[in-house]
């Protein structure tokens, strides 16, 4: 039986039926990733003690007929921004190299009630910044659909490991894509929801206002499935938020789909824009109605994240203090005080991109800049929102690409930041705007260096906050 | 293009430091990102509040009560304290502030 390819409900149904236990299910998964995560390198670290012992308690609850919650017994795996209480968490930087998480993230203590087993925790840009999981201080992750490409990032670790089959589902954290463009990379699903539907405590921090947890599944029902699970209002993350009643009933007649001008214009792709204009098709003779909207500040995005983000991550990277946790020169007798240990500690264990952007945000909260930079940021960003919120009140959900680009050679964009930053051009609104989004396989393509490979083409749903159900429903009869 | 001095000024309220190799290269990256970042001034913001969240919400307290110092709790603190780099007597430890 090819265990990789059943979907989360199917296992659900398997386990309970006893064609195979949770443990043997655990071990499957373990030992895949023992034989061919070598070539792909998405895990950092593999958790085997916990996933057998989680998938020990999901056998005892199917032995005593019990109740088995969906995600019991299924493997999942955690992006290493998130803490799994015991485990090492180190957000791929060298300044946590050795810290021990010493609690569960709400997420994780949720998935944990239901049983899931986590595997281990995967590969990232060092604190989530990046967009090709190269910026990670141990190793680059591979691109399992083309193995000389990135699989996108920050979260690319999560999506490789669930295109590669090593887990049924994984989580990840998105500020300006770092979900969505993975997926988009790696053919999976991953969706990043509203602001405020997933509680952030337990995450690390990046940029507060923009920072949102997500899943990622080989499908759109198991991307769904594990959503269901994390999201809810936490009295741990004041900025969470409690659901509408009504959120889950949809009804797909009648849907208009907004086509925002500004997205398919000069400097994307050819590939990207065939495909991504063939899915509308589809959606069109689904019977669905296609209208243009506009989003006319869409030039200004950018720039306005590489502000607002930055200045964030100035002030939440500051707890990085070689003090209070992590990697230090406390103990260096070179270092005379304590603005020495800040200094040092910082100098030697930061990477080159998380210093550029805490150098970033400090520049523009700095005395003489503040108006010219951070508070301008703050207005485009009301344009930004004020431009989705005209756009979803005519379409009920807006279809757009992922990505530029298909996924990138490793290297290619390594030596130019702001080069690397456009790859992020059609995801990074959305996390401004705080509207909930998910990409997902809108076709696939001849890699153009080996015609043996394929690459996927992403396309990205966009809707209203709270209203992932109806970007979900939307998706999955597309996948049909 | 930034100058070396305001590199070196914004590195030390950022608490980081670069030596002078890294220097010419951060100088040069960091002024093409502002450079383009520069492009944000262009947009009409006149009249336009600006925006902190993308939520409406604020000021969300707990009940003001102490929290109960159970096992859970203390088992905490004492993790907290094992991931310092340095601890003594249940306190962080740091070098002298002068």
């Amino acid at each position: 039986m090819e265990l990789e390819k059943l979907s989360i409900r199917q296992i659900h149904q398997d386990l309970i039926d006893k064609k195979f236990s949770a443990e043997e299910l655990a071990k499957f998964f373990l030992d895949k990733i023992r034989k061919e995560d070598g070539e792909i390198n998405s895990f950092i670290t593999i958790t085997e003690d916990l996933a057998l012992k989680q998938a020990k308690k999901a056998d005892e609850i199917i032995a005593k007929k019990n109740d088995l919650p969906l995600l019991g017994g299924v493997p999942c795996a955690i992006k290493d921004n998130i803490l799994v209480e015991g485990i090492k968490c180190t957000s791929a930087s060298k300044i946590l190299e050795n810290y021990i998480a010493p609690y569960d993230a709400t997420v994780i203590k949720k998935i944990k009630e239901q049983g899931a087993v986590i595997l281990g925790k995967t590969n990232m840009d060092e604190f989530a910044m990046g967009s090709s999981t190269e910026n990670s201080a141990f190793f680059c992750t591979k691109n399992p659909c083309d193995t000389s490409r990135v699989p996108g990032g920050s979260s690319g670790g999560s999506a490789a490991a669930v295109s590669a089959g090593f887990c049924k589902f994984a989580l990840g954290s998105d500020t300006g894509g770092s979900i969505r463009q993975p997926a988009s990379f790696c053919g999976v699903a991953g969706l990043k929801p509203s602001y405020g539907t997933v509680s952030r405590y337990g995450v690390m921090a990046y940029a507060s206002s923009l920072d949102q947890i997500g899943s990622f599944g080989k499908s759109v029902e198991d991307c769904r499935d594990a959503f269901k699970a994390i999201k809810g209002k936490d009295p741990l993350d004041s900025t969470s938020l409690k659901e509408p009643a009504d959120s889950e009933k949809i009804d797909l007649r009648n849907l208009k789909i907004g086509i925002p001008k500004e997205y398919f214009v000069a400097g994307m792709d050819k590939e990207v824009e065939k495909t991504v204009k063939e899915a509308i098709g589809k959606y069109e003779k689904m019977g669905a109605e296609i209208i243009e909207v506009s989003l006319p500040h869409t030039e200004y995005a950018l720039p306005c994240y590489y502000i607002i983000a930055t200045a964030e991550a100035s002030a939440n990277l500051a707890r990085f203090d070689g003090i209070k946790y992590g990697s230090s020169e406390v103990g260096n007798s070179e270092v005379k005080d304590l603005l020495e240990v800040y200094i040092k500690s910082r100098e030697k264990y930061f990477g080159s991109e998380v210093k550029r952007r805490i150098m970033l945000g400090t520049y523009v909260l700095s005395s003489g800049y503040y108006d010219a930079y951070y508070k301008q940021a703050q207005k485009v960003r009301s344009l930004v929102r004020g431009d989705f919120e005209k756009a979803l009140s005519r379409a009920d959900i807006l279809l757009t690409p992922v990505s530029p680009t298909l996924p990138f050679k490793i290297g290619e964009k390594m030596d130019d930041p702001l080069e690397m930053y456009l790859s992020d051009i059609y995801t990074i609104s959305i996390n401004l705007a705080g509207v909930g989004a998910l990409s997902l396989p809108a076709g696939w393509v001849e890699s153009p260096d080996d015609k043996a490979k394929k690459l996927p083409i992403g396309m990205q749903l966009i809707a209203k906050p709270f209203e992932e159900e109806k970007i979900f429903q939307a998706a999955m009869a597309f996948e049909k | 293009m930034i100058s070396e001095e305001e590199i070196k000024h914004i590195a030390k309220l950022s608490r980081l430091e670069f030596s002078e190799s890294q220097l010419e290269k951060f100088q040069k990256e960091f002024s093409a990102i502002l450079e383009y970042v520069e492009n944000l001034k262009k947009a009409d913001t006149k009249n336009v509040e600006p925006m902190a969240h993308s939520i409406k919400v604020a000021n969300v307290f707990r009940t003001d009560c102490a929290i109960e110092k159970g096992e859970d709790t203390s088992r905490r603190s004492q993790k907290l304290l094992e991931a310092a780099p340095d601890s003594k007597d249940g306190y962080l430890k740091s070098k002298a502030v002068f």
